[in-house]
């Protein structure tokens, strides 16, 4: 072997095994085994603690509230939704207790009005419902029920009768137009109100011939848009020409 | 099992295949290097912990039902008590956005706070064709491109499918945050490292909802497993119609949206 080659098998040497030395205690140690990351930052995470103890938790000893709330209208709403993170409670049941708010501040949240919300969502303008009186002192929060059935439809649908009230249909009420089974106000989602079926409930007023104020709008039945329904083209809630 | 080193710890994913094999061909002829690959891997099989949860069993995703978000952003409050993200109105790991189309077509989009104070504080006087709220999240992209741009591999995508920083390496220096195309990365002011939605991987491995979902009043938020066919998700990919933010970007998102408008980005 010459000088140079051994020279050069030296360095190579050393290269290996300087890079093995260094890949050995610069790569952290769990690297590698799951991917291209540290195993044990995974395993560092999963052991945060945690806040929210679940509502399976609550039922553990609160089953006579759990089993109420089960079967009322907030049986969706988690118990932490209201009373807060509840794992320090679970562990120290007797010191730690979870809070539970009693004022207007909260149900607003989510039942304050905001067009925003769903229609059918059941919402209350803060500023005129009640004045300073607490939602609980009419309210069940475990089980809610509304504490007479509600007159007025705005109370669910408050952006169709916000739109309404500022329309030329204002002075209608909304049962002249839908036909509301008594059950809805119990059960909304199941029992849903009518909508009108055919062309002649709105020509009632607005066809030629109707027997109405002569200032309503006027229409030949016959020739407009004889395939659709009204209020498939025109929103009666807020009709054009306002 | 011709091959001996299949039985380490890490040799699982197919996507390193050339890159292990080649190894292999090197240590053949670096006998001192292949000695080195064995105590380390020797060391990393007696640092595995014995764990009944195996992330290779699950892939989670989120549903978000638009037509049911109320904006009520207990989701937001939610995840800062949880995941003790700083309560200032700039950092969020979840957060929900209102949407106001006009009847003019000019869409106004705010999040005060992320929805956590509630959004009664502007009721909008214009004219409104439709509004809607939009709950925000990570949206642990099967292609996450931050993951693609942290340097030093502090951000990865988990077994199970969930995208993580590593606090210990990250260096904070805020490539994946520029990278994420949902804005759903900040800086962690105390840590200075990046920070984002975990899907509340501390309770999913033990079987609990993330904190977000298991406070949402609504349902409007569902969680499930992606293998299993029978989870809640698979129940609402069944029935609805899904559409994923920005899917022009092909990062993939397993937060599927139900109900999504065009307007939102």
């Amino acid at each position: 072997m010459t000088q140079q080659s051994s020279r050069l098998l030296l360095v190579a040497a050393l290269l290996v095994v300087g890079l093995s030395a260094a890949r050995h205690f610069l790569v952290p140690k769990t690297f590698g085994q799951r991917g291209h990351y540290r195993a044990a930052a995974v395993d560092a995470i999963e052991k945060l603690p945690i806040r929210y103890a679940g509502r399976e938790a609550c039922a553990l000893c609160h089953t006579e509230i759990v089993a109420m709330h089960g079967k009322a209208r907030h049986q969706s709403v988690s118990c932490e939704v209201c009373h807060g993170p509840a794992a320090a409670h679970t562990e120290a049941p007797t010191d730690i207790k979870p809070p539970a708010p009693r004022t207007r501040g909260y149900c607003p949240l989510c039942h304050g009005y905001d067009p925003t919300r769903p229609t059918g969502f059941p919402q209350i303008d803060p500023v005129t419902h009640n004045p300073v009186k607490a939602c609980i002192s009419c309210h069940n929060p475990h089980a809610p029920e509304p504490p007479h059935t509600p007159e007025e439809c705005g109370a669910c649908h408050g952006q169709i009768a916000r739109s309404k009230a500022v329309s030329r249909h204002a002075q209608l009420p909304c049962v002249q137009c839908h036909n509301t089974p008594e059950q809805h106000k119990i059960t909304p989602r199941l029992v849903h109100p009518e909508k009108p079926r055919n062309r002649e409930f709105c020509g009632g007023c607005h066809a030629q011939d109707a027997r109405s104020p002569k200032e309503i709008l006027r229409i030949d039945m016959q020739s407009h848009n004889s395939r659709y329904l009204c209020w498939q083209c025109h929103y009666p809630h807020q009709p054009e020409g306002d | 099992m011709d091959d001996p080193k299949r039985n380490s710890p890490c040799s699982e994913p197919p996507a390193s295949e050339s890159r292990r094999e080649f190894l292999h061909t090197f240590s053949l002829a670096a006998p001192l290097l292949l000695l080195g690959l064995r105590i380390s891997a020797v060391e990393a099989l007696a640092a595995e912990p014995e764990a009944a949860y195996n992330a290779r069993d699950h892939y989670y995703g989120m549903g978000i039902d638009v037509s049911k978000c109320i904006g009520c952003g207990r989701c937001a409050d939610a995840c800062k008590n949880e995941n003790d993200v700083p309560r200032e109105p700039y950092y969020f790991r979840t957060w929900v956005e209102r949407y106001v189309i006009g009847a003019d077509g000019e869409t106004d989009v705010d999040s005060p706070n992320g929805g956590i104070g509630g959004f009664t504080s502007k009721t909008p006087d214009k004219e409104i064709l439709r509004t809607f709220f939009v709950p925000k999240l990570c949206n642990q992209c099967t292609d996450p491109p931050c993951v693609q741009v942290c340097p030093v591999g502090a951000t990865f995508a988990t077994e199970d499918g969930v995208v993580l920083v590593d606090n210990d390496y990250c260096i904070g220096c805020r490539y994946c945050i520029q990278a994420c195309p949902y804005g759903a990365r900040f800086l962690d002011p105390r840590t200075k490292t990046a920070n984002k939605c975990t899907f509340c991987y501390h309770r999913v491995t033990k079987g609990l909802l993330p904190a977000c979902v298991e406070v949402c009043p609504t349902g409007a938020r569902v969680f499930g497993d992606l293998k299993q066919r029978n989870s809640p998700l698979a129940r609402f990919t069944r029935f609805n119609k899904i559409m994923t933010l920005k899917p022009h970007l092909n990062t993939k998102p397993k937060v599927f949206y139900a109900q999504l408008d065009e307007e939102v980005r």
